[in-house]
This record gives C-alpha cells, sequence and structure tokens, in this order.
C-alpha cells in the first residue's frame, strides 16, 4: 500500500512539476486578452510566422517591456456576443463578423478605436471604408474578408448543372449534398436562390426559404461545419456550400478519385471579420498596437497565407512573394474582379437582426431541423 | 459524559463542514438560479411564457409521404432524445452487464488489466474520440473500405440513428461497466457456490443470485449512462449528420442564441423529469430488492 | 466451447473501444492535413504540435485544472465521508446524500448552464468585470468532481470495523494518530479510486467547462470545439496519440508496482505464518 501511495504522489508531482514548468513570469507583467476564431491566426506551423509570438517579442524589443498574449478562441459570433455582453468575460481585441459588428456597437459594447496608435490603418483598401456595420469607420479594422462559394466533385458532378445555388437543390445529387449546420447561412443558400433579401423582415419571406430548405432536406447528406472538409477530400460528398478560401484546404488533402472544383453564383454572400476593441478592454492602447502589429507586412502575409482567406491590407495583396506563394489560380478565386466592392457587399452581406427577429429565425431553423 | 467524546459523530460536523458549505453554494443555489431564469423574463418578471412555450410550441412536419403534420415541436424532440437515450443504456447494458461479469470472474492480473483497458479510452479528449468515429463510420470510410475489399456490399450507417446510438455506447460503456464490476468483485462466491449445490442452474444462478445481488450497480450504471445520453449535443451533431435534433442541441441552440430564460426553463423541465425517472426507478428496484420495504 | 465464444465476444468489445483510438493513432501520422484521406506517413504534425505553444498551453491549462480540482475535490470528499459516516443525525445525513446525488443525476449541460446563469448574475450584482474566469471553472469542476470521491470513500468507512479505532484510542492513541494509523489505510484504497475517477472526468469534460470557462483561460476540449469553421488537424490527432502512451505508461508503472506490493505482503504473510 505504501507504494502505492509513493507511485501515485510520484505521478501527482511529475503532472504538477509539468504544470508549472514555464508557468513562470511575474504578475506585473503587461497582459492582453484575445478573443479570436478557432484556427484563425498564424501558429507558426510549417515555418510560417508565429504571429503572437512574433508580437510579444517585437513589443519587447521596442518599448522595453514583456507582454503577454492570452489568446483564447471561440467557435461562433454568438458564443462570443453571449459571453461578453453578459459581462462574463473581458477582452482587449475580439474579431467579430460585420453583422456582430453592427449590433455590438449598437448595444455600446465597442470602443472607438483611436487610429493615431494604427497608423497601419492606411494600407487598408479603400473599398473597405465607410461600409454598413461600421459607416463611420469609429469601430473596426478589417482583418480578413470572402464570399461565399459551392465547391463540387467534378468527376460526380455533371459541368452542364454547375453555375447557381439550384445545385445543391438537384434531384441528381440526392444524398451527395451538404448544407450548413448554421441557421443564417443556411437560410442564406435559400434566400439567395429564391432572390429574397437576406435581410429582410418580412416573416412570410423567411418562412419561405424555411420551406425550400424543408424540401432540401432529403437531398441532403448532413449539416456541416468543420466536417465539410473531411467528407469533400474523401469524396463522402459531391457538393457543399462554404467559405472561399476553405476550398484551398480541401482541394490540397483531395483523395485521387476526387476532384475539386469552385465557383461563385451570382448572388452570394460577403463577409467580414474585423478587429474591435470591446468596452471592457483593460488596455486599450496596447490593444490598438497589436491591431496595428497584425496590419504589418509580416504579420499579415503570415495570417493570410494560414487562413486563406482575403486580405483586405495592401501590404498583403500587393507583395509579390504572397501572390506567388498563393498562385495564380487562387488568387484568381479569392481576389475576383468584383468592380463596385462596397456597393456589392452592401447588397449582399448579412445584417444585424433585432432580437425579436432572431428569436423568430432561431424557431424555424428547429423547424427545418425536426423534419 | 466524558465517554461521549470517543463515540461516532464527534467532529464528524467539522470534517463535513466544508462540504455542506461548497455543495449548498455549488449544488443547491446553481439549481435555485436554474428555477428562478426558467419563471423570469428577460427583465426578471415573474412569467409562465418560457414553460408553456416548451409544451405548446408546435411545427409542421413533412411526412415522406408529403403530407404535412403539426407537431408539439419540444415534445417531439424530447420524445426522440428519450428514445435514443434508453436504446444506448439497454445497449449498453447488454454489453457492459457480461463484460464486467467476465472480467470479475477473471484471474486478479488479469482484471486489472482488462479494467485499465476499458478506462483508457476515457482519457482521449471526448470530441477527439466521436472525431474518429466519423472516419470510421462514413460511406467512404474504413467499414465501408473493408468491406469492399471482402468484395460485399457497401453498409449505410453514419447519419443513422445507429450512428448515433453507436458514439453514445462507445463514449458511456465505460459508466456501466464500472459499478456493476466493482459490485461483482465482491460478491461472495460462497454463495454462489452454494447456489450451485443446492442444485441451481447455471442460469438459475444468474437468475436467482447473481442478478439481484449485482442489481445496485446495475442501477447505478443505468443512471450514469442514460443522464448523459440524453442530453449530449456533440455526438448527435457529428455522427448524426446534424439531422437528430435533440433536446441537448435544443437547449445549447438557445444558449447560443442568448435566449438565457428559455434555455434555463428547458434545462429546468428536463431535470424534474430526470429525476422523477429516478425516483421511479429507485422505488421501483428497492420494492423488488426488499420487498416493499423502499427505504 | 463456451470459453472460446466467450473469449471471442470479450476480444470483440475491447475491438470497438480501440477502434477509434487506432484510427487517431494511424491518421496522426498522415502526411497531408485530411483526417479521412490517408496520403503518406509522416512525423509532421507530431513536429508541429511541438512548435505550437498556443496548443500546448491548453494542455497545461487542462493539466493544471485537472490536478487542482483533484486535489481540492479529494480532499474535501475524503474529509465530507468520514463525516457522513458518523453523523448521528438522520435528516442531515439524507439532506446531504440527496444533495450529493444531484450532480451524478443531472446532466452535463444542465450544470453548467446553471452554474453559468449563478456566476454570472452575481458577477452582475457586484459590477464584475469577467465574471467567469479560472476560478469558476475550477469550481465547476471541483463541484462535479466531489460525488465520485465520496462515493468511492464511504464504502470503504461502512466495511471498517467500528471497534477499530476506539480499540486503537483505548490503546492510548491520540484520535488524530488512531485516524492516521487506522482509519485512513483502511480508507485510502477508495480515496485513491476516487481521485483517479475525479482526474479523469476533469480531464475529459467539455460541456460544464464549455459554459463556465471564461477570460484568458482555456483548455484543450474548448479549443478543439472553437474549431468548427475551421478544419480539426492530425494535429490533434498526434496530441490524442501522445496521450495515450504516456497514460498507458503510466499506468502499467502503477500496475508493476502494485503487483509487487501484493507480492510482498504475501510474502510477509507467509513468513508470519511459518
Amino acid at each position: 500500500m505504501k507504494k502505492k501511495i509513493a507511485a501515485l504522489t510520484v505521478v501527482l508531482s511529475m503532472v504538477l512539476a509539468m504544470v508549472l514548468t514555464g508557468c513562470g513570469g511575474s504578475s506585473d507583467k503587461l497582459v492582453l486578452n484575445v478573443y479570436n476564431w478557432g484556427e484563425y491566426i498564424s501558429d507558426g506551423s510549417d515555418g510560417t510566422l508565429d504571429t503572437i509570438r512574433a508580437f510579444e517579442d517585437w513589443y519587447e524589443e521596442t518599448y522595453g517591456t514583456p507582454v503577454t498574449v492570452n489568446y483564447t478562441t471561440y467557435p461562433s459570433n454568438e458564443d462570443m456576443y453571449n459571453k461578453l455582453s453578459n459581462g462574463a468575460v473581458s477582452y482587449d481585441v475580439i474579431i467579430p463578423s460585420d453583422y456582430m459588428i453592427a449590433r455590438m456597437a449598437e448595444e455600446g459594447l465597442l470602443q472607438p478605436l483611436n487610429f493615431d496608435n494604427i497608423p497601419n490603418y492606411q494600407y487598408i483598401n479603400e473599398s473597405f471604408h465607410g461600409l454598413y456595420y461600421d459607416p463611420e469607420d469609429m469601430y473596426s479594422v478589417p482583418y480578413t474578408y470572402g464570399i461565399v462559394g459551392v465547391i463540387y466533385d467534378a468527376n460526380k458532378v455533371d459541368e452542364a448543372d454547375v453555375g447557381g445555388w439550384d445545385l445543391m437543390w438537384n434531384e441528381k445529387y440526392a444524398g451527395d449534398i451538404l448544407q450548413y449546420n448554421n441557421s443564417r447561412d443556411a437560410f442564406g443558400t435559400a434566400m439567395y436562390k429564391l432572390g429574397i433579401d437576406v435581410n429582410t423582415n418580412d416573416k412570410a419571406e423567411w418562412e419561405r426559404a424555411a420551406d425550400e430548405l424543408i424540401n432540401q432536406r432529403p437531398l441532403v447528406k448532413s449539416y456541416v461545419m468543420d466536417e465539410i472538409y473531411n467528407m469533400m477530400e474523401s469524396g463522402e460528398a459531391a457538393i457543399g456550400s462554404y467559405y472561399a478560401g476553405d476550398y484551398f484546404t480541401m482541394q490540397d488533402a483531395q483523395a485521387d478519385s476526387v476532384d475539386l472544383k469552385f465557383y461563385y453564383p451570382e448572388k452570394t454572400n460577403f463577409f467580414i471579420d474585423a478587429m474591435c476593441i470591446p468596452t471592457c478592454a483593460q488596455n486599450k492602447e496596447l490593444a490598438e498596437i497589436f491591431i496595428n502589429y497584425m496590419l504589418s507586412e509580416e504579420a499579415g502575409i503570415a495570417n493570410a497565407e494560414y487562413i486563406n482567406y482575403a486580405s483586405p491590407n495592401k501590404l498583403v495583396y500587393e507583395n509579390e512573394e504572397y501572390i506567388e506563394e498563393m498562385g495564380e489560380d487562387a488568387m484568381e478565386i479569392l481576389y475576383p474582379e468584383l468592380g463596385n466592392f462596397s456597393e456589392l457587399y452592401n447588397e449582399y452581406a448579412y445584417r444585424s437582426m433585432d432580437v425579436e427577429m432572431l428569436d423568430y429565425l432561431n424557431s424555424l431553423w428547429e423547424t427545418v431541423k425536426l423534419n | 459524559m466524558k465517554s461521549l467524546t470517543k463515540r461516532p459523530g464527534n467532529g464528524s460536523r467539522t470534517a463535513l463542514a466544508p462540504y455542506s458549505l461548497w455543495a449548498m453554494l455549488f449544488i443547491v443555489v446553481p439549481m435555485v438560479f436554474i428555477a428562478y431564469y426558467a419563471f423570469t423574463d428577460n427583465n426578471f418578471q415573474f412569467t409562465m411564457e418560457n414553460i408553456t412555450r416548451f409544451f405548446t410550441t408546435v411545427s409542421n412536419v413533412k411526412n415522406p409521404d408529403g403530407s404535412v403534420e403539426e407537431v408539439r415541436t419540444y415534445l417531439l424532440i424530447l420524445g426522440r432524445s428519450l428514445k435514443l437515450a434508453v436504446i444506448s443504456t439497454a445497449v449498453c447494458l447488454l454489453i457492459g452487464y457480461p463484460l464486467a461479469y467476465r472480467i470479475a470472474h477473471a484471474r486478479k492480473r488479469t482484471q486489472k488489466i482488462m479494467m485499465t483497458l476499458v478506462m483508457i479510452p476515457m482519457w482521449m479528449n471526448f470530441l477527439i474520440r466521436t472525431y474518429a468515429w466519423m472516419t470510421i463510420l462514413q460511406d467512404a470510410g474504413i467499414i465501408n473500405n473493408i468491406l469492399s475489399k471482402l468484395g460485399l456490399k457497401p453498409v449505410h450507417i453514419i447519419g443513422t440513428e445507429v450512428a448515433v446510438i453507436i458514439g453514445m455506447v462507445y463514449d458511456y460503456l465505460p459508466y456501466m461497466v464500472l459499478p456493476i464490476y466493482s459490485i461483482m468483485v465482491k460478491m461472495d462466491s460462497g454463495l454462489i457456490e452454494a447456489a450451485h449445490d443446492l442444485g441451481c442452474g447455471t442460469l438459475s444462478v444468474l437468475r436467482r443470485v447473481i442478478f439481484p445481488l449485482s442489481l445496485p450497480g446495475v442501477l447505478s450504471g443505468i443512471t450514469m449512462v442514460l443522464i448523459p445520453s440524453i442530453s449530449t449535443f456533440y455526438i448527435s451533431q457529428k455522427l448524426g449528420s446534424g439531422k437528430f435534433f435533440l433536446i441537448g442541441d435544443a437547449i445549447e441552440g438557445q444558449y447560443v442564441a442568448n435566449n438565457l430564460h428559455f434555455a434555463a426553463a428547458m434545462a429546468f423541465i428536463l431535470m424534474i423529469i430526470l429525476l422523477l425517472f429516478m425516483a421511479l426507478i429507485k422505488y421501483f428496484t428497492s420494492r423488488y430488492l426488499y420487498g416493499g420495504n423502499a427505504k | 466451447m463456451k470459453k472460446v465464444i466467450s473469449n471471442i465476444l470479450t476480444g470483440l468489445v475491447y475491438v470497438f473501444l480501440f477502434a477509434p483510438i487506432v484510427v487517431l493513432l494511424v491518421f496522426s501520422f498522415n502526411g497531408s492535413k485530411s483526417l479521412s484521406v490517408f496520403s503518406d506517413p509522416s512525423l509532421y504534425w507530431y513536429k508541429e504540435l511541438l512548435k505550437d505553444r498556443n496548443t500546448l498551453e491548453t494542455v497545461r491549462n487542462s493539466l493544471l485544472l485537472a490536478t487542482t480540482a483533484t486535489a481540492i475535490a479529494t480532499a474535501m470528499g475524503t474529509a465530507a465521508a468520514w463525516g457522513i459516516d458518523r453523523l448521528r443525525s438522520r435528516w442531515y445525513r439524507t439532506a446531504i446524500n440527496t444533495v450529493t446525488d444531484i450532480p451524478m443525476t443531472n446532466p452535463d449541460i444542465i450544470t453548467g448552464i446553471s452554474m453559468m446563469l449563478m456566476f454570472v448574475f452575481v458577477g452582475r450584482m457586484f459590477g464584475a468585470r469577467n465574471s467567469l474566469n479560472f476560478w469558476t471553472i475550477l469550481i465547476a469542476h471541483v463541484t462535479f468532481c466531489l460525488p465520485y470521491v465520496i462515493l468511492q470513500v464511504l464504502p470503504k468507512l461502512q466495511q471498517m470495523d467500528r471497534a477499530l479505532p476506539e480499540a486503537a484510542m483505548d490503546l492510548g492513541c491520540t484520535p488524530f494518530r488512531a485516524f492516521w494509523k487506522v482509519e485512513l489505510p483502511e480508507m485510502l484504497p477508495g480515496i485513491v479510486t476516487g481521485a483517479i475517477m475525479a482526474f479523469t472526468m476533469s480531464l475529459d469534460d467539455f460541456v460544464i467547462s464549455y459554459f463556465t470557462s471564461g477570460t484568458g483561460f482555456e483548455t484543450l476540449p474548448i479549443r478543439i470545439y472553437s474549431m468548427t469553421k475551421k478544419t480539426v488537424t492530425p494535429k490533434m490527432y498526434a496530441l490524442a496519440t501522445i496521450i495515450f502512451f504516456i497514460t498507458l505508461t503510466l499506468l502499467l508503472i502503477s500496475n508493476a508496482i502494485e503487483d509487487s506490493d501484493d507480492k510482498e505482503s504475501r510474502k510477509q504473510k507467509n513468513a508470519k505464518n511459518d
């Protein structure tokens, strides 16, 4: 028995030692709390720049004081909003999507930025100024953007059927179609298909979209988020809609029998994720310096290459090395010739809806899932 | 009265004090908060609306033949969750009971190794384990690869009830094996031999001696499997291809939509149902065990 | 014949239990980013994992949380079990037993939501900036670990001969010494099992952590769940594989030590009998 105790003590102290090593560091160190999507920043894999560590090093070199970035992740805008709006957490930098920025700004959850601390903001493409979610460019600095498209397996899908949202409702491919497992994006596909305004307050229109989704249900193989990667790569499914840049990740890993291709339907969703500082931030200036650093050439390129989404930053998308690294095809898909971006964006982006409509949307979604 | 100090009871309250306080603050009070949120609206005014909403919300469901049927949304969801949970629990019992029996009757050394092997999968993260099941069960997954190599017809498992049940059974089987095993291993083997000597057949010994004696373990096994399988939301999302909307999904969905009060109401109702369920099971087994003397 | 069939069936159950583990073991050596298409074997993801300080930090957080929660729950739970065993008041005992049952009969999602509601409400009352933090997730973990410890220790006390500690005291032991020399060794197997269960539960928990975690403290399961917009990479499989082998080694070592322990005590017994 005594040996058992001894063994347990050894094991426990080993675990504790593992835990405590690297735990050092004085408490009066500067701390920056960053809250971001999962897998949404370059983490130093494959010899790339670990942008968080790079920021810590750069800050210490420049200002002489060490800083620790406390980096935490969330699975969706709504999760982040819940924790923040309930006063459950306090962060210095968050990276929500456009419609969530609009909602949070309206509810007074965001602080106006001091752009004197963010000189790199000048490199943001002018098309990203004055967009609906932040008309006066007070609260946000764009981080990534993208367009929703359709990915399909050219070995299974007839080229003639390709082009619009109809492909996702095509009975020929019953059991090979993937739909979003998140209400807003799923309704989006149906509404763009039917030509309904995705931000309408007309409940009848939403119901029409819900019917369309219910009709699609027998054809759907699976309602997915991240599962789409494995399903498309392995040929488990043949058609699915997702965010443009993610297509490259899937293509890189596709099985030999699979030939993934991508297109934009005529009407589709545009999204922007932007860096903001919430009102509960404890170190606003440090947060602004962090945001500025993320706009620097080095960090911007590392992040853009890691995330695979388009960057609004001229230092990134005009950089020769970046263009070469991404390749011609990828550049064409990520940065299509659109004419007037702001106008298209304002027309097709999701907007924030009031609480009653959100609740209604949620119950419609439950009905779709119930069928 | 000096001798009293040596009697049991001395110091018991002091030893219990920290736990009592802790249990009060962090077990009882949170339950009160669930009830409080369930019966209030966003301005913390009393309301029954959240509770009635659970029972009265209806939605239209299309049958496979195209006809439309009106159903009570949340009752249907609850019913489906119960059904899957009960099936999973039954399967866990069917697999777990013989396994626990087998382990309990192995040599001491083997017992330890076999129990360790049952526990080890729990040390892998459960999200990761579920992910691995997707790779196995997919239409183009490992099972079908093996089947096609053997020249057999592929099977479609992912996205069906079977897949969700496999996931639940896999995740919760150790919870069934553990309590049954720990009772069986303590069982007096003399009793079983005596029953044999008195002319009982193997089956009859199992039915008349072993099973009744192991019942408390079976009971806690059932509880420990049923509870988590009713409320899971990750397994149904991943292995059910997002097509099985269970009560856990509904609660999580309302939380994500920031409807804390309605989420609390659903949690409250689920809690009451489970408490009743458990009380019933306890009542019937104690009647079975002690012949009506509910202890 | 019967034996063979039973062996085969038992074997099948173990195949079922280890199938996903084999899968993640194999795919952790995948050269590509996919979890379903195996391209060519490589150690790439292990190298990536060791460089990824963010992920390693969440592992460290998970271990820190599980160790602390287990230590607190074991100490408090053992004391509680000892107290419950000697409690004379009937209603107090019933009350405590009922309350101890609650975390076991409540689904994770209800425990998580109820705690979150309480922390947030209390936090608001005091105008706290971040009402969810390391301490709240620790409290939650201690709370759901406690019943496992109590339910493991209590039976050992009930099996113990009540006269033993009293006899020790009659022979001149102080109450503390009697506890230390007589009662604690009786309780120890229960304490150890309870602690191991608590540690396992805490490490594996996702749902309760999801609702009660807050600023700047992220555990591994939460990090994995947050990957739902982007993809889960084989890096996580590499991590799981490493954890698997560490666990396996630790358990084998502890089994081996116990075996030698058993042998020794048997020897001692035999020596005494001679």
